[in-house]
This record gives structure tokens, C-alpha cells and sequence, in this order.
């Protein structure tokens, strides 16, 4: 339950509002977790229907198709309903849900008006979308 | 099986999954290090949701700290394609065989208070955190010393595909003085952003496969939720003696097979 505001002076003010930043850093991960829990159990559900008896031999690496390896890839054949891509995109959100929570850092550390840590966060979230979006350029 | 293998590692660590996958169930270590970076962003998600509640965790040290482990993990995950794979395996080996170590060492508290550090104050690092005796501040030390094992630690974290949590507590709870509770609970936070920055190089290397890692995933989180439960209950210094034997066993087990070039 969200505490309303206190006004008496601006140490508290500071005090109640880290700590709704810290409760809402919590709700977003718990949240993103359990959105990606529930893609991925989806994804299986319609995997192990349409092949119940598979079995993956994982003994060498041969690398997962290109569907599977880049963002646009898989949001593309997981919306045309392929159970494998659907658990990958599931995964794909597990994976952003640290990239969320950068980016609210980024506007929490704004709202508080600290722009240094609004900088050191601006890097944090370059790495990772260089990460997600950039890495098959060179790879 | 794997599911199983993942609720363990919830119970006890990130670092046995990949052991156990590549030992076990011969899966190849490409897979079996994706598998286990996914597993390593769903406990540390949903651990740090609780702890940041509990107002334990310091975002600031955390987000500076993570430019560092980061941009180690990009560097770490590029080099996991490099690096043969016998020589991850014996990485694997030594790193396992040191967290033993440190899970049986005992720590020393030095207590002693000091003036705080200029750095640390100018990057707002310095905090509170609730304890038995209410409100308790502590001042952070040794910021570059602290920055660069967490560089290291990252790197290790998108090679090996782990939380690499034990170098990260040991950067900011040696080297920059941070109360061991205010480190583990800020380390474990930490690591699902730096997991996350390893994670989009292995999606693009095609080393995520969703039919092995959803399985992982999912008995990850069994596992951690019922961890909880089940760490209240059983004395953890039996539980940690256990552990650390399976560790070293697991250690030797990934020295032995990197050296005889199995992988």
C-alpha cells in the first residue's frame, strides 16, 4: 500500500520517495518474471501437444535457427503461433525484465533530479541494447 | 531432469547447473551455459524483488557498479566463442574450487570507523540499512579497487554463463567495505542486469535453446520459491558443507575433463 506523501519537511519527503522507487523496482521484476513464467509455460504447453515424444539430442552444438536468435526473429514466428518460438520469446522477456528495470532506474534518478546517475544508468541501458539489438553485427 | 537440476540450483546455486548438464547429461557446454545464464536471470529477478522491499539492497552502488560488470559481460561473452571450449572448461574447474573456498571461510569483521572516502561521497554511495538496533549507516570504500573486480567478475559471469555473485560480494564486501548483508543483497541484484548484457550475445550465437532452457527456467523457480521454505528449516552449516563438497567434486570433475580435452 502506497503511503501518501508526507509534507512536513524535505527528509522524509526524500525517505517516502526512494522507498516507493524501491517498491515499484520490485513490483516490475516480480512482475516481469511471472509474464515470462507464464509465455514460456504457454510455449511448452503447445510444444509438448504437437510433439509429445520429442527427444533433443543436445550432445553437440550446432546453434539454434536464425528465428531463434535475433529480437525481431522470434517476436515474428512466435506471433505466427510456433510453440519453440513462443517459449523463446518468453525467455526473450525474462531477458528484458533487467532492461525494464534499468530504464525506470533512468527516470526514477531523473524525476529525483540526479543527473549523474541518470548518466551512469544512460551507459548501463547502451550495454544492454547494444547486447540485444547490436551484437549480431559483429558476431 | 532438467527441471529438477534447475530446482536444485535455485536451492543452492547458479554454479552447479553447468557441471551438472555437461557431466551428467552430455550437453554440449554452448547449450548448457545458455541455459544457465536464462536460470541466473530468473532467480536474481525474483530474489532482488524482495530484497529491495526489505530496503537492504543499494540501487546506487548497484547501478554505478553495474557499468562495470556489464561491459565485463559483453567482453566475457565474446570470448566464450573464442575461447576453446577445454579452456572454459578449466576456468570452470578453478572458479568452482574458489567459491568453495570462500563458502567455508569464515570472515573477519573490521568494524573500524573510518573518515568516508571523498569518491564514494561524491557518487552518493555512502547508505542505511534496517538492522536489530534500528536504523545502522555505513560508508563505501575503495570505489576503483571495487570497479575493477566487478569488471573481472562480469567478464567471468558472460564467459561461464553464471551469477558470479562470490566475486561481486567479495569486490564490495573486501574491497569496498560494504556491510556483508547491504553486498549480497546489491550482488544479487546486480546480477540479472549483467546476466541480461550476455544474454542478448548468446541469443545472437544461437546458444539459447527454449526446449532445454524452459525446463531450467522453470524448475529455477520452483526451486528458489520453495529454497526459502526449505533453508528456514534445515541447518544451513550442514547444508553449506554439503554443498561446497559437491562443488569441489563438480571442480575437479570440470579440470579433469578440460585437460583431456573432452569438450
Amino acid at each position: 500500500m502506497p503511503t501518501p506523501p508526507p509534507t512536513d519537511n524535505d527528509r522524509s519527503f526524500q525517505e517516502w520517495y526512494e522507498q516507493r522507487m524501491e517498491d515499484t523496482i520490485a513490483n516490475l521484476l516480480r512482475g516481469g518474471v511471472l509474464l515470462s513464467a507464464f509465455v514460456v509455460i504457454a510455449g511448452a504447453v503447445l510444444y509438448l501437444g504437437a510433439h509429445p515424444l520429442a527427444r533433443v539430442s543436445y550432445r553437440s552444438f550446432s546453434g539454434e535457427p536464425e528465428q531463434l536468435r535475433t529480437v525481431h526473429g522470434i517476436v515474428r514466428s512466435a506471433s505466427s503461433g510456433q510453440a519453440r518460438s513462443i517459449m523463446q520469446l518468453g525467455l526473450l522477456l525474462l531477458i528484458a525484465t533487467p532492461v525494464a528495470r534499468v530504464v525506470f532506474s533512468i527516470l526514477a534518478f531523473a524525476a529525483e533530479g540526479d543527473r549523474m546517475y541518470v548518466g551512469f544508468t544512460l551507459i548501463v541501458l547502451a550495454v544492454l541494447l547494444y547486447s540485444l539489438f547490436g551484437s549480431f553485427l559483429i558476431a | 531432469m532438467a527441471g529438477f537440476l534447475g530446482a536444485l540450483t535455485g536451492l543452492g546455486g547458479g554454479v552447479v547447473l553447468v557441471p551438472l548438464l555437461t557431466i551428467f547429461f552430455h550437453v554440449d557446454l554452448h547449450y548448457a551455459i545458455g541455459a544457465s545464464l536464462v536460470s541466473v536471470i530468473a532467480t536474481s529477478s525474483g530474489s532482488a524483488a524482495a530484497y529491495v522491499k526489505e530496503g537492504f539492497s543499494n540501487i546506487r552502488i548497484g547501478m554505478f557498479l553495474e557499468i562495470a560488470t556489464t561491459m565485463g559481460a559483453l567482453l566475457g561473452a565474446y570470448l566464450t566463442a573464442k575461447v576453446p571450449a577445454s579452456a572454459i572448461a578449466i576456468i570452470f574447474g578453478l572458479m568452482l574450487m574458489y567459491s568453495a573456498y570462500v563458502s567455508r571461510r569464515t570472515r573477519p569483521r573490521a568494524s573500524i570507523e573510518q573518515p568516508a572516502d571523498p569518491l564514494a561521497t561524491k557518487l552518493k554511495m555512502n547508505g542505511s540499512f534496517p538492522d536489530t538496533t534500528g536504523i545502522r549507516n555505513y560508508n563505501v570504500y575503495r570505489v576503483p579497487a571495487g570497479f575493477s573486480i566487478m569488471f573481472g567478475a562480469g567478464a567471468l559471469s558472460g564467459l561461464l554463463g553464471i551469477g558470479s555473485g562470490a566475486f561481486k560480494v567479495v569486490a564490495m564486501d573486501q574491497a569496498m567495505k560494504i556491510p556483508f548483508k547491504v553486498s549480497t543483497t546489491t550482488s544479487n541484484f546486480m546480477i540479472g542486469v549483467t546476466a541480461a548484457a550476455s544474454a542478448g550475445v548468446y541469443l545472437s550465437r544461437g546458444y539459447i535453446d527454449p526446449s532445454l532452457a524452459m525446463p531450467v527456467m522453470l524448475g529455477v523457480l520452483i526451486g528458489s520459491l520453495l529454497g526459502t521454505r526449505v533453508l528456514v528449516k534445515t541447518q544451513t552449516k550442514k547444508l553449506r558443507l554439503v554443498f561446497s563438497g559437491v562443488i569441489v567434486l563438480l571442480g575437479i570433475e570440470m579440470l579433469l575433463k578440460g585437460f583431456t580435452g573432452e569438450f
